[in-house]
């Protein structure tokens, strides 16, 4: 299919995916070019010498970004992404390796000073481990928090919640308590993509069973003259509260529509009440 | 650096160590909430420790689990000082996934409006800027262009800064001609007449240069290492401008220069945002004068909403309508990294898709990152009151810094 979209158009990709993996040799586990895009995967322990060679010997001279991602199916769960920029060749690629919780990435701190952040906000929202970064420290979530929030299995709405305690004078934590439960909407076609159950769908599964439920004579329906007359007997006691009518109710408000001595109010719009309801002669107002 | 001690001549041999600071997380000169812990040696910088997150909303897990379309208004409040120019990005990701094509006038709106919103930026920063190292007035001045900008923004979208008003595929909705005929007379009139006004005021100010000049120089190759972007990279001397070297949307079609500093230091970046205005304005007259008229968003109905009208005649519209307004449109599985050129520098979305409607993972590239993590190498040797100088010139808003 030919492109017809307008995002950011950088040199052609025409041959650099050869070129980089000829380079790179046999530090590459995967490469695949889709949307216009390099993305090569090289073992996890050789990222930083891949790196280096991509830098020094292909003109990616600046690494803009370093972004996490967590697949939890997978084996290692976590993708760590850089970007690379080539700022004379005018071309981008993306270079990835995998990594889990206790498999460090060694640090790229030693090629590029602005990986150090980076490093620390992957380390910080995934708890990916980069050895040899000396600062890797928490960096956009609280101190003292606890946790790597952007993994899949993290809720969205976390563990702890804090306010203003006026009675301790001091900012407190607390566990998360929710009003109403977080609305999650799921507008996923049933016809494509649900793979949860509704209540019901489970009976579409059970087997057939041997012997149907069936009610053997008149007698055990429960129908019959008995139920007749008990049915007759009696109409409904009233609700609680029309007991207590008689009561001076001086908390409830003055009903607002329909007061009898109301104005008709004056103004171009017709009144929206009217207008909904039937005229005399049927008509809509 | 560990504490130094030191024999001074002037306090009958008493010893005199080093003592740390905190700048912010209240300060004015902040930009937001920036907590950064100094260690200062007198009035001269040792250190910087700078503490980003405490605007930490998660922006990113919470774009997982709306819809795309739904996500769309998050990056209006990224980097609240120019919202368009991010929705830009994040619209282009996912465009590039679906292989959309965008009609001519929704993409020369884009870049009009873009421009704009990059102008608007640039008050807020040169504003602050200038208040930071002590002017007042051309603050005031600037300010009034900017909340021009808002009402453009007002009149084209009905908000004047989360407008949400890209959309994948085109944008919103279609301008009043009116509008762009005030856009018009508003680049040739009270723009370069406010704006010259008040740069006149600053750009040979004595004082001021004395405040930017030789502050926090950064030389070519720190500045690619350090992945500067945008006008601090421009500064350097680099002329590198992704409007420029990677087109996006009609940018290939305008006509434009890019500013470059000759000194790398706060002056010259304080400037190169001054000239970066008036090529916005060329941009935007080249934009008022090429656009064609013309449907304003893709035609596949699978991923632009149809109009009002065709909604109450077509049925196929009302199924339309409501699928893309409950399920929302499914994206091909893929990963993308779209930048474009923000007012700030590179702003970057790492877009991966599973096939479903929602992002599997949104990775904002925020232009402040860089910028900030090399704070504390441009400070060093610096006096404490050149911080705020160097903090305004690196244009640091922390909605997008901490997202």
């Amino acid at each position: 299919m030919s492109e017809v979209h307008s995002a950011p158009k950088f040199a052609s990709n025409e041959g650099v995916r050869a070129t980089l993996l000829g380079a790179l040799g046999d530090m590459v586990v995967g490469a695949d070019e889709q949307y216009g895009e390099i993305i090569i995967s090289v073992e996890r322990d050789r990222i930083e010498d891949a790196l280096r060679t991509l830098r020094d010997d292909h003109e990616y001279q600046q690494m803009m970004e370093i972004a996490g991602v967590d697949y939890p199916d997978r084996a290692e769960r976590f993708e760590v992404v850089y970007m690379l920029l080539s700022l004379t060749r005018n071309h981008r690629v993306m270079v990835k390796v995998s990594a889990d919780e206790n498999t460090p990435v060694p640090t790229i701190t030693t090629l590029w000073p602005n990986a150090g952040w980076l490093e620390r906000e992957v380390f910080d929202m995934y708890g990916v481990i980069f050895d040899g970064n000396t600062d890797l420290r928490r960096i956009l979530t609280d101190y003292g928090f606890e946790g790597h929030p952007f993994r899949k299995d993290f809720p969205l709405t976390g563990y702890t919640e804090l306010r203003y305690s006026e009675d301790e004078k001091r900012v407190v934590y607390e566990p998360v308590e929710l009003a109403q439960d977080l609305r999650q909407f799921d507008f996923l076609s049933p016809w494509e993509g649900a793979d949860y159950q509704l209540p019901g769908d489970e009976k579409a599964d059970m087997p057939p069973v041997d012997e149907p439920k069936v009610t053997e004579d008149e007698g055990d329906t429960g129908a019959g003259e008995a139920t007749d007359d008990k049915a007759a007997e009696k109409v409904s006691a009233g609700s609680p509260a029309e007991e207590s009518t008689d009561e001076d109710r001086t908390d409830a408000p003055e009903p607002t529509e329909d007061r009898e001595d109301r104005v008709e109010r004056e103004g171009k719009t017709r009144d929206t009440k009217a207008s909904t309801e039937p005229d005399e002669d049927g008509d809509k107002a | 650096m560990s504490v130094q001690l030191e024999q001074s001549p002037t306090t009958d041999g008493d010893v005199i160590s080093n003592y740390t600071i905190n700048f912010g997380p209240q300060h004015p000169a902040a930009h937001g909430v920036l907590r950064m812990v100094m260690e200062l040696d007198g009035e001269i910088i040792e250190r910087i420790d700078p503490h980003v997150g405490l605007l930490h909303r998660g922006t990113e897990k919470l774009i997982e689990h709306k819809t795309y379309l739904q996500a769309l208004p998050y990056f209006d409040r990224l980097d609240y000082c120019s919202p368009l120019c991010q929705e830009h990005s994040y619209v282009l990701a996912i465009e590039k996934l679906l292989n959309v094509e965008v009609p001519i006038r929704a993409q020369y709106l884009r870049v009009l409006f873009a421009e704009l919103t990059r102008i608007s930026n640039h008050m807020l920063n040169i504003g602050a800027h200038v208040m930071d190292v002590g002017a007042m007035t051309p603050n005031l001045w600037v300010f009034e262009l900017r909340e021009d900008c808002m009402n453009f923004f007002e009149r084209a979208s009905g908000a004047r800064m989360h407008s949400a008003w890209f959309r994948p595929g085109g944008v919103h909705q279609d301008v009043p001609e009116k509008l762009l005929v005030d856009i018009g007379e508003w680049i040739d009139g009270r723009l370069p007449e406010l704006f010259g006004d008040a740069m006149s005021l600053v750009i040979d100010n004595r004082i001021f240069k004395q405040r930017n000049v030789d502050i926090a120089v950064v030389s070519k190759d720190d500045a690619v290492a350090w992945g500067f972007s945008g006008p601090m990279i421009r500064a350097a001397g680099v002329p590198w401008d992704l409007r420029k070297s990677q087109p996006y949307d009609v940018y290939d079609r305008m006509e434009f220069d890019i500013p470059v500093g000759t000194n790398s230091d706060c002056y010259d970046r304080f400037m190169v945002r001054v000239k970066e205005v008036y090529e916005s304005a060329k941009i935007i007259k080249q934009c008022l004068a090429q656009m064609p008229q013309g449907p304003i968003a893709s035609a596949d109905g699978k991923v632009s909403p149809p109009s009002r009208g065709k909604m109450k005649q077509s049925m196929e519209a009302l199924i339309h309508h409501f699928k893309l307004y409950t399920e929302g449109f499914h994206v091909p599985a893929g990963e993308v990294y779209v930048a474009t050129e923000s007012p700030k520098g590179e702003f970057g979305v790492y877009l991966v898709s599973d096939g479903t409607n929602k992002p599997y993972r949104c990775k904002i590239r925020p232009t402040a990152f860089s910028h900030l993590q090399a704070m504390d190498f441009m400070s060093k040797g610096h006096m404490l009151p050149d911080a705020t100088a160097i903090l305004g010139a690196i244009d640091v808003v922390f909605g997008e810094c901490d997202r």
